[in-house]
């Protein structure tokens, strides 16, 4: 490797990094003004114009917050988990190609930071790291309602990972490849060859699941602040309270974006060739990245200013009794369909 | 008699969940584009209703003379005890005999029931619709009869909010 391509992955990886960390500050205002809206309120508009600024004095207040660590913590562990659940979300970026190859200086520069063949299985290894973040807090805090919110947290992977998967599988048989680049070329071409379209049960499915993967209403049931005070983060404060929140939206472009990359066909353009229009078609799929990614997190608010919380047997008997039937039926069809075919 | 219970069997549409779902999905979205609600206060400000009751006013005549003639009538009907009159000769000859030669309410203690404007016989005391008259002391909510006066002057004419909610539009932002 020289030291270009090493320049090159280093820009990348902080161009992403930079590029999540500001979307993660538009999301939180995002999030209070969007549900504000829904609510026939106005929301935070007072900090900068039309409220622009608001993430930043948030920001700032979280840093001038006592940062109370309780006694009976295992302090470690304690300060360990806010990291551990915000590096699987950054890091599962890393695999999401966000725009086609951009020539320049007579060089390929792929967009995105790590191209790797075994990318579906990388994702949904690091998407359970993530669940440790939770459950580890929950332990470590020494105290009852974290304690549940873990456990919840943990049952709930269970019941959700395995439909998640097997939705995946469905898209994985289609591509023939785990590398997302190549079922992002699977899906080019018009608007019905994107996966949604063709797997429209494994895309509900994984939608579903991804709303239980990253704690969102309806599923947030690791801090459902009714039944559980907080949750998991009941006992953090300070910028580590503030982190699990950086971390849940993190968590939220990650999962957009990766719904985008699996069923909206990723960066590429319906019924257009980026690849002929040069690097002006690298922007325009970028651009189209961005948008698609927007959507699904503008959906990720709207659900959750819509729906109220699963009980948690409802959310098990969705989980083990609906959806992964379901994802299994949606696997023989698909490989059955496959068979026959090709 | 017994009561017949009778409990709703969902149907395979509503076992789909996702129709219902969808529609639910469509009131929040309805409501997103709805006008909203808010008005931001010290920029805008909330227009009450005729007959709200609010900060006290003593009304005068068209020729500038007060109309209280000090009967205390308001002071004897108030429950919470806080109009204090001193009578006194009016500095005019002609016209009528009595006159308040200081009028102070206690705003503090004043309960906004409106008793004094229906006890008046001359309607000299009423409410107005100012409701955002604070003050950092005890002192600031006496108001006296020069203050009442200048109430009249602020709401003879129009709502006193009518004026500035023109200036500034109530939901933007």
């Amino acid at each position: 490797m020289d030291i270009v391509t090493l320049i090159i992955i280093c820009v990348k990886a902080l161009v992403v990094f930079a590029a999540i960390m500001l979307t993660v500050m538009a999301m939180t205002l995002a999030e209070r003004r969007i549900s504000a809206f829904m609510q026939n309120r106005l929301g935070p508009n007072r900090v900068g114009p039309k409220g622009l600024l608001q993430p930043l004095a948030d920001g700032i207040k979280f840093l001038m917050k006592e940062d109370v660590i309780p006694s009976g913590v295992d302090k470690p562990i304690f300060l360990l988990a806010p990291v551990m659940l915000i590096v699987p979300a950054l890091m599962t970026f890393a695999i999401i190609p966000f725009g086609s190859e951009l020539h320049l200086f007579g060089r390929a520069i792929q967009l995105q930071v790590a191209d790797i063949n075994i990318g579906v299985l990388y994702i949904l290894a690091l998407t359970s790291v993530g669940v440790y973040g939770i459950v580890l807090a929950g332990w470590s805090s020494n105290s009852k309602y974290p304690l549940l919110g873990g456990l919840r947290s943990s049952a709930q992977l269970i019941s959700y990972e395995l439909a998640m998967g097997l939705a995946i599988v469905s898209i994985i048989l289609l591509a023939g490849s785990l590398r997302l680049n190549d079922i992002i070329i699977q899906q080019q071409g018009h608007f019905l060859s994107w996966n949604v379209f063709k797997q429209p049960l494994a895309f509900l499915i994984f939608v579903v699941a991804v709303y239980a993967e990253t704690n969102r209403l309806p599923f947030d049931l690791t801090e459902a602040e009714q039944e559980l005070v907080g949750g998991y983060h009941t006992e953090y404060s300070s910028i580590k309270f503030a982190m699990f929140y950086m971390a849940e939206y993190a968590n939220m472009i990650t999962a957009s974006a990766l719904t985008v990359t699996l069923f909206l066909g990723g960066w590429d353009i319906p019924l257009m060739n980026e690849a002929a229009l040069g690097n002006l078609g690298v922007l325009l799929s970028v651009v189209s990245f961005v948008i698609k990614t927007a959507l699904f997190l503008f959906i990720f608010i709207w659900v959750r200013w819509t729906f109220p919380r699963f009980r948690y047997d409802q959310l098990m008997r969705l989980g083990w009794k609906v959806m992964l039937p379901l994802a299994l039926v949606n696997i023989f069809l698909t490989a059955g369909y496959l068979t026959l075919t090709v | 008699m017994a009561t017949i219970v009778t409990s709703y069997e969902p149907t395979f549409w509503d076992k789909l969940y996702f129709p219902a779902l969808l529609r639910g999905l469509m009131v929040t979205l309805r409501h997103f584009f709805q006008k909203k609600v808010t008005i931001q206060y010290p920029d805008a400000k909330y227009i009450p209703p005729e007959g709200y009751r609010g900060l006290h006013r003593l009304n005068k005549y068209p020729d500038g003379r007060i109309r209280c003639v000090a009967c205390e009538m308001c002071a004897a009907a108030c429950p919470s005890g806080c109009i204090h009159i001193v009578p006194g000769a009016p500095p005019w000859e002609d016209g009528k005999e009595r006159y308040p030669v200081s009028f102070d309410i206690d705003l503090l203690r004043c309960i906004f029931c409106g008793f004094c404007e229906m006890a008046c016989p001359e309607q000299a005391i009423e409410l107005t619709e100012i409701y955002d008259f604070s003050n950092s002391s005890r002192e600031g909510l006496w108001i006296n009869k020069d203050g009442l006066l200048e109430v009249y002057e602020m709401t003879k004419d129009e709502n006193y909010y009518m004026k500035k909610s023109h200036e500034a539009d109530l939901t933007s932002g």
